[in-house]
């Protein structure tokens, strides 16, 4: 891509001023890490906090008459089970039950709105236009104008309590509320891809620059640090959280990607139903598994997984975990490979490291999971 | 790209090792700049042991960061003489002290080398410039 084709977040001087290290990202200038590193800019979100700009990831707003149930007949999960002010994490797939995207569903007052991956915006935006075209409803694209922060690690809910306008009561796990910062009208949700407790902040992107120094200053005592995206990656991966495009794709189904819990086969009829119930009843061949490397040699993405000089599967996730001090990975094997302390080998540059099988997540003391 | 640190008695190569020359005595490693670029090293394995011969472009070691990994070549022919068993267990040296504690290797070079195709202390910093954009 032509970097004069790249879009900049409301927060681009910002990363620029605090020596952030910037790559195009899914059509934007995003800052990968900042001169801390990757290792203490993740090390600071599980014990502290950290501020991310994710400002490239989507929103799809869908209004009017038949909003729940067009959005039913999309997604996997259950969106009638959703309260007002409540999100949903679920998964849109294909009628072969290949998955579209992963992404967080918001209950508004009178519409809903998708947050959806940085990558796939303008394929799901076709995408829900092709398939919801019969319904009574309107569908827009606010990802220009919607920018994205997202504050993680333990302490959060103190610094937000010190930049929001009005009082604060409490906000449940997987709530949202509108509110105020410096009289900017804002949506906050009690969500994350971290695995702590935190918070993302949806804001009109035009007014919303000052965020940034206003989030980072209110945490200051707290020691809060700017995190880039590299970091996020591993955040996301110690708590074994699906990667679009790495862990999950179109040629993955969310029931091989251990993502069933988001698929209601008994709810009204949805894209992909009869793919997944008969991937169900005839079971699969293949699932995503999560492992510890022995050694700390690092799994990459494509690695092949070997078990008795076989290769059972491919590697689509890995990286070395800070606070766990290991070398992790996902991918995929054959089932039966899939089970709890089963050991595998990760062919390295023709090298067979060992590695085990073992239960998600990799760190167990997240303040939320 | 002011702060990255480059030597002025070392030669250096594109992909940015360093290379220290003494007589046939040859000492590599990577750059600050190298160092920055990988951010925290966590792993390193040699693919060499002492006593062993190298070609000039033969993989000496894997580095890998968190995210990324690159495998460092030896950039003449030669005798390894001796690799730096520090670093498997503390591989953070590379990024402390690129230049110091976090040499990669030593290597008895054949008799005709010439440093003649390496990079001055300051046409390496055209290439930092133009690697930073």
């Amino acid at each position: 891509m032509q970097e004069t084709e790249l879009k900049t977040t409301p927060f681009y001087s910002e990363h620029v001023k605090a020596g952030a290290k910037i790559v195009p990202f899914a059509g934007y200038k995003m800052p990968i890490q900042y001169p801390d590193g990757i290792v203490s800019e993740s090390l600071n979100v599980r014990t502290t906090a950290g501020l991310f700009d994710v400002s490239h990831m989507g929103e799809i707003e869908i209004k009017g008459r038949e909003c729940l149930d067009s959005l039913n007949f999309l997604v996997t999960n259950d969106v009638s089970k959703l309260s007002v002010n409540g999100v949903l994490y679920t998964a849109m797939c294909y009628e072969n039950g290949g998955i579209v995207d992963d992404l967080l569903v918001y209950r508004l007052e009178d519409h809903f709105l998708l947050v959806v991956n940085a990558s796939n915006i303008d394929k799901d935006f076709e995408w829900i236009m092709e398939k919801l075209k019969g319904f009574d409803i309107e569908i827009s694209n606010r990802s220009d104008e919607t920018a994205q922060l997202a504050l993680q690690g333990p302490v959060s809910e103190k610094i937000m309590k010190k930049v929001l306008d009005a009082d604060y009561d409490s906000l449940g796990f997987y709530q949202s509320f509108s509110a105020n910062i410096d009289k900017t009208p804002v949506l906050i949700s009690r969500t994350g891809y971290t695995g702590e407790d935190g918070f993302e902040i949806y804001s009109p992107a035009d007014k919303s620059d000052f965020l940034w120094q206003k989030i980072l200053g209110a945490g200051e005592k707290y020691s809060i640090c700017p995190v880039g995206l590299a970091a996020r990656d591993v955040l996301r991966l110690e708590m074994c959280y699906c990667l679009y495009g790495n862990d999950i794709s179109a040629q993955t189904t969310p029931l091989e990607a251990g993502l069933g819990w988001v698929v209601k086969l008994d709810k009204p009829d949805f894209i992909g139903r009869e793919a997944l119930l008969t991937q169900k009843q005839n079971g699969f061949e293949r699932r995503l598994v999560h492992f510890v490397l022995d050694g700390k040699n690092l799994s990459r993405k494509g690695f092949p997984l070997v078990s008795e000089g076989e290769q059972i599967g491919e590697v689509t996730s890995g990286a070395f975990s800070p606070i766990l001090g290991k070398s992790v990975g996902m991918g995929y094997v054959k089932t039966g490979f899939h089970k709890i302390n089963t050991r595998i080998g990760v062919e390295i540059r023709s090298k067979i490291c060992d590695a085990s099988v073992t239960k998600p997540p990799f760190y167990k003391n997240a303040t939320h999971k | 790209m002011s702060d990255v640190k480059i030597l002025p008695d070392l030669y250096y190569t594109a992909t940015h090792e360093w290379i220290k020359v003494e007589n046939q005595k040859i000492t590599i490693g990577i750059t600050d700049f190298a160092q920055k670029e990988l951010s925290d090293i966590v792993f390193l394995e040699f693919h060499v042991t002492e006593g062993n011969p190298v070609k000039k472009g033969d993989s000496i070691c894997t580095v890998e960061a968190v995210k990324t990994a690159e495998d460092i070549f030896s950039p003449l022919e030669g005798k390894i003489m001796k690799i730096n068993t520090d670093l498997p267990d503390n591989p953070s040296l590379l990024n402390k002290e690129p230049y110091e504690s976090g040499w990669i290797a030593i290597i008895e070079a054949s008799q005709d080398f010439s440093p003649a195709y390496l990079l001055s202390a300051e046409d390496y910093k055209m290439v930092v410039l133009e690697s930073a954009h």
